[in-house]
């Protein structure tokens, strides 16, 4: 029988939640890292046992963690992060000139077919890239010698580089996303790159439609569809059918277009999960209600997902990197939030329950579906 | 050998209880104990210096004898005390929050 294992990092440490295919009763392990900050961890999909996890601390500064055994025992790795060449600057918060520097790992993206080879999206934002299991790490300097750098700002969070995505159909083929740069892509292994943000706009910045600089919190991709994307800018939900050459808005209905995480179904394309924020000056849901919403044709349209949710009172966000999805019939939906609980459906998002309740503020969601 | 006494988040990480101890051959400055302690221990690499510049991390204090040693150069001689292992070389947190 299928089984499901959720890895959530928080900001007190890592725990994993496994489950039967049921998807009811849960046995909650950890916490993995105790006291340290643990930005994301994630499993690899060539061998569902070999997870990597990103610790890190103000104090002791980034180390990965890698496990072999889906979790149950883990080894540091290597942790040095350094730039090609000399960083530069980037724009600091009121537009002056900033070092580069590093500061930490937001997110882990291992290969698709190879269980040592992993990406690593850091802060000040760069990619790196490991082919030995995390032993030592490599920039693919491309993306920020791609010019516009001098540009790129951060966002209240930091400038991260938060999201990767990889094109399983296309291996030189990369989608990336930067608070506050934007999405970028990459047709030649992450060589070259160039910024897809034609179409977004952004109050934030002098020109609102800026070549860069749009603070984009995350992009989606169902897999069977790589040249569709689904973005969750600081403002705005959004939509491209050309691989980012172009965005056009699906925010429709929803009560709030700001937000962190977005999501797609693991089996239905077109339907895509946000959890709406009310402002970027006020991180807790509108009225106070929290809201999943779905749309089943692709944005536009969109529809409350409240049962077993809290619908009063409640004042938690959802991160960009907390909400994932399972691949089982029917389509698991799950998000941790920064009050610490970990919400999960088992029915695309019809009806939820939370796996745990009292955890430290959840940073990251991640699921595996195991055989 | 010298003794060297790790905060907690280290000695877990390290995998060790309780003091460390290590050889150091010549001088014993911060930077050859350091050095010594990395290689015995090289998952401590980056979290009590940058990597690279293998500067002290701002959050990290160096203590021993009573006396803050964070600020003195990597290659002064420690005090006696902790040469002849009378007394431990302090890795410390410093002190952050309420």
């Amino acid at each position: 029988m299928s089984r499901v294992r959720v890895l959530v990092g928080t900001r007190k440490g890592a725990f994993v939640l496994e489950s039967d295919g049921k998807r009811e009763r849960w046995d909650v392990s950890g916490p993995y890292f105790g006291g340290w900050e643990i930005y994301h961890l994630k499993g690899s999909p060539a061998d569902p046992d070999r997870l990597y996890a990103s610790q890190c601390s103000g104090w002791f500064g980034q180390l990965i963690q890698r496990s072999s055994d889906g979790g149950k025992t883990w080894e540091p790795v290597g942790n040095q992060f350094t730039y090609v060449g000399v960083p530069g600057t980037h724009q600091w918060y009121d537009g002056t000139p900033h070092p580069w520097e590093f500061k930490r790992v937001w997110h882990l993206e291992p290969s698709l077919t190879d269980p040592d080879v992993v990406l690593a999206g850091i802060e000040d934002a760069a990619l790196f890239r490991s082919t030995d299991g995390g032993a030592t790490w490599q920039e693919l300097a491309g993306l920020r010698g791609h010019g516009s750098g001098p540009a790129w700002t951060p966002g209240a969070g930091g400038m991260c580089l938060h999201t990767i995505i990889q094109d399983p159909h296309n291996p030189n083929r990369i989608f990336i996303a930067i608070s506050a740069a934007g999405a970028f892509r990459t047709a030649d292994g992450g060589k070259s790159w160039q910024p897809i943000n034609r179409g977004l706009r952004s109050q934030h910045i002098p020109d609102p439609t800026a070549e860069v600089g749009h603070c984009v919190h995350r992009i989606a991709m169902h897999p069977t569809r790589p040249n569709v994307l689904f973005m969750q800018k600081h403002w705005d939900v959004m939509r491209s059918d050309d691989s980012g050459d172009s965005w056009e808005e699906v925010s429709g209905n929803l009560p709030t277009d700001f937000g962190f995480p977005i999501d797609v179904h693991a089996h239905e394309p077109e339907t895509v999960y946000v959890i709406p924020i009310k402002s970027d000056s006020e991180h807790y849901p509108p009225d106070a209600k929290l809201r999943v919403y779905r749309s089943r044709s692709g944005g536009n349209e969109w529809e409350p997902l409240t049962k077993g949710l809290p619908q009063r009172d409640c004042y938690v966000n959802v991160l960009r990197d907390a909400m994932a999805t399972d691949s089982l019939d029917a389509c698991g939906v799950y998000f941790g939030t920064t009050g610490g609980q970990v919400y999960a459906s088992a029915d695309a998002g019809d009806s939820w329950n939370a796996i745990v309740r009292d955890l430290p503020p959840v940073l990251s969601v991640e699921v595996q579906t195991l055989a | 050998m010298i003794r060297i006494v790790l905060p907690y988040h280290l000695r877990t990480l390290a995998r060790v209880d309780g003091e460390v101890a290590v050889a150091v051959e010549g001088p014993i400055t911060q930077r050859s104990v350091l050095d010594a302690l990395e290689a015995g221990y090289p998952m401590l690499r980056g979290t009590i210096r940058e990597h690279v510049t293998l500067r002290r991390r701002p959050f990290v204090r160096f203590f021993a004898c009573e006396q803050d040693l964070s600020h003195e150069p990597a290659d002064a001689l420690l005090p006696d005390a902790v040469a002849k292992g009378a007394e431990p070389f302090l890795v410390v947190g410093a002190t952050a929050g309420g």
